[in-house]
């Protein structure tokens, strides 16, 4: 309550709480676009998906050890950890495509696993971070301190998210994929090469959690098991947004981490993660509801 | 019946070399060498802290051994550490501490890293009534269960950044106001250890009359504190106290940096592990910050093995390359204890060398120590370091301090 007569009185700190939310989200949605992508169209929940996200920002961080400024780590973190989705791909994934979703849950969970250790073997257990060297945004008086990391962020995002509707609109295997989302059967019928389409949308996802990693070391820290939670933040930000819908994923994910940035100020960090969950129950529970209304009306 | 042993004792042998393990079957006690057993995390996410524990374990066995070994009973003896793996995961350590007792025959234990390892080993010890000399498990919660076999060299987690609170009541007093005007705001992590930070920080603060004004358990999955950091801007405390182990440090300082929070004092735990003085890693972005730490190597505590703290320093540093956190030197001091305890007993009776170690009152590199009724050193005080141009210098408690404290912190 104190809280919330403090943003009351000095709402130029709700001004900070969205500005960061709405660009911590941004980096969410990133993530959250490829498991969007890899959901729609191969009916696998990717649970790999947060040490995709630390992989990445452990690309970056060793490319800064050489000396390269870490921006170049988002293109650079994208490609290698393109070609690891292919390797996972071709190893474990194609094998589940067809499955039920319980089995490539599990299998994924165990990627997952599999990659935290060797992470934390490879590259050590210590917490990480690459420095971008941007500096901050200060306004009123220093009241409102975003760090300019984040507003790069967003502009990837951004830009990320426009070539991606267009790759999938324009391109042949963007075109191959979407059509392979809509039926693999008749897609195969028309002489789509099903197996490669699954393969660049895995590994087009592992880009994408590459190049959020990337973000994440610039701006949080990572060490090899602080992944899970950006798989999480994927599959909230996809489950409210809808599959096939990434305008959906932006909005959802700058609402997430909007939402949950006014939650940790109002109630504390420690219900942040408990508000945002509710909230998702709650969302989940109206959905069903309008779901409910929408099939009454077509009996 | 010779023979059958024989096939008996080959067949295990093989059988443990098979799951990997090269048993050499060793006692308490074989020939002339007293066997220590100890699980400790070479492998999972301790595994940094775990190295150090080690490290701190075998530099303390080669100057034993090499200064002549332990006297017990009128002859000399060598120590021996037989080590395993604990992956970081405490029921592993339980695993493990089972099977250096009943496997391996060991009467003699020294701790694991963290006080979740320690917590979940200290039930068997206890169980087969062998002692624990532990220095790297501080929780409270380890010392109000009544075990009898348990030691800690190290100061207890409340304790950890009581200090800096008291630090405040000192600054406010010099200026002229009470230190009941003193604001604090405290931010630690939603785990046993950093709650018990919490504990004593929120205890002394009650005690000053201080006000409480931002009281934020991080998760542990913690990966961004900017909706804390906020509030601790909104509301201007004198005082910012964070506990979240290495991640938490590292991102304390990167974001009050990041969004310019400026409080006078600001205090953590686990700055060394965390590199916060580390030029490339953080520039001088922690100058000013106040670090919890069990010992220093300025402190002037001495002994007959290692000679002062700095001896200690330079020994270890010649050893392993690098300056020993405390995490190594509370190991070290772990095995000291170990052989004034044995050397005093005159025997290998664990209950006659339990009674020893309940009896200890010594003086080592790390500190006094002489443990109470619960089995935790009640004689050596935790001190805060602050960082002063990239280095850590001692500026309490009072009498341990090498600089004066920089208040407010730049």
């Amino acid at each position: 309550m104190d809280n919330l007569l403090l943003l009351v009185d000095a709402p130029v700190f709700s001004l900070q709480l969205l500005i960061d939310g709405l660009l911590a989200g941004a980096i969410f949605a990133l993530a959250a676009y490829g498991m969007a992508l890899v959901w729609g169209v191969m009916n696998i929940i990717n649970i790999t998906q947060g040490e995709f996200v630390i992989l990445g920002g452990f690309v970056t961080l060793y490319l800064s050890y050489l000396g390269v400024h870490p921006l170049w780590g988002v293109p650079v973190s994208a490609l290698a950890l393109f070609i690891v989705g292919w390797g996972v791909y071709r190893l474990v994934i194609f094998r589940i495509v067809d499955r039920d979703l319980f089995i490539s849950i599990l299998a994924t969970f165990g990627i997952s696993i599999l990659l935290q250790q060797l992470m934390n073997q490879i590259f050590g257990a210590d917490i990480q971070n690459a420095d971008p060297n941007l500096g901050t945004l200060f306004l009123f008086n220093d009241d409102v301190a975003i760090a300019n990391i984040k507003f790069v962020a967003l502009a990837i995002t951004i830009v990320v998210g426009a070539l991606l509707i267009l790759f999938l609109r324009k391109s042949r295997i963007g075109q191959a994929i979407r059509a392979t989302a809509q039926s693999a059967r008749a897609a195969r019928l028309m002489g789509i090469d099903t197996d490669r389409v699954y393969a660049t949308t895995y590994a087009l996802n592992a880009a994408l959690c590459g190049a959020t990693g990337s973000l994440v070391v610039m701006t949080w820290v990572i060490h090899p098991f602080i992944g899970l939670i950006y798989t999480v933040r994927s599959f909230m930000i996809v489950v409210v947004a809808g599959l096939g819908n990434l305008a959906g994923v932006v909005v959802a994910g700058l609402g997430l981490g909007a939402v949950e940035n006014f939650a940790g100020f109002l109630l504390g960090t420690e219900f942040q993660a408990a508000f945002v969950f509710s909230l998702l129950v709650i969302i989940l529970v109206w959905r069903n509801y309008r779901l409910g209304k929408k099939r009454q009306y077509l009996r | 019946m010779y023979k059958l042993a024989k096939t008996t004792i080959i067949s295990l042998g093989t059988a443990l070399l098979t799951f990997g393990l090269v048993g050499n079957a060793p006692a308490k006690v074989e020939g002339d060498t007293i066997v220590l057993g100890a699980a400790v995390s070479l492998t999972g996410k301790y595994t940094t802290a775990g190295n150090h524990t080690q490290r701190g374990y075998d530099l303390a066995v080669q100057r034993v051994n090499s200064m002549g070994g332990v006297k017990v009973g009128g002859k000399s003896y060598r120590l021996k550490v037989i080590y395993y793996d604990d992956e970081s995961t405490p029921a592993r350590g339980a695993q493990l501490a089972e099977r250096l007792i009943k496997q391996d025959g060991v009467k003699f234990m020294l701790g694991p890293y963290s006080s979740g390892l320690t917590k979940a080993m200290a039930p068997v010890t206890e169980k087969h009534k062998v002692p624990m000399v532990e220095g790297n498990g501080a929780s409270r919660s380890l010392f109000n269960k009544g075990y009898r076999y348990l030691f800690a060299v190290l100061s207890t987690s409340e304790q950890y950044l009581q200090e800096a609170i008291n630090l405040a009541a000192e600054q406010a007093i010099k200026m002229g106001k009470s230190p009941s005007s003193v604001k604090v705001a405290v931010a630690v992590e939603n785990d046993p250890f950093s709650l018990d930070i919490r504990a004593g920080v929120l205890d002394d603060a009650k005690r000053h009359g201080m006000k409480v004004v931002v009281d934020d358990k991080l998760p542990r999955e913690l990966s961004d504190m900017s909706s804390t950091l906020t509030k601790v801007k909104a509301l201007k405390p004198d005082v910012l106290v964070v506990s979240g182990h290495s991640k938490g440090a590292s991102l304390a300082v990167r974001q009050t940096t990041q969004m310019r929070v400026k409080t006078p004092i600001m205090a953590m735990t686990h700055c060394e592990s965390a590199k916060v003085t580390s030029a490339e890693k953080f520039g001088m972005r922690a100058e000013g910050i106040l670090c919890a730490s069990q010992w220093a190597p300025t402190m002037t505590y001495r002994d007959n093995w290692f000679g002062s703290s700095g001896d200690y320093a330079k020994t270890f540093e010649s050893a392993y390359g690098y300056v020993p956190p405390y995490q190594a030197a509370e190991s070290t001091a772990s095995v000291l204890v170990w052989v004034d305890a044995l050397q005093r007993a005159g025997s290998f009776d664990t209950e006659k060398v339990r009674d020893a170690l309940s009896a200890t009152n010594m003086q080592t590199f790390y500190g006094n120590i002489k443990f109470d009724e619960t089995g935790k050193n009640i004689a050596k005080p935790m001190v805060l370091r602050q960082i002063q141009g990239g280095k850590y210098k001692v500026v309490a408690p009072t009498k341990w301090a090498s600089d004066p404290l920089v208040y407010p912190r730049p």
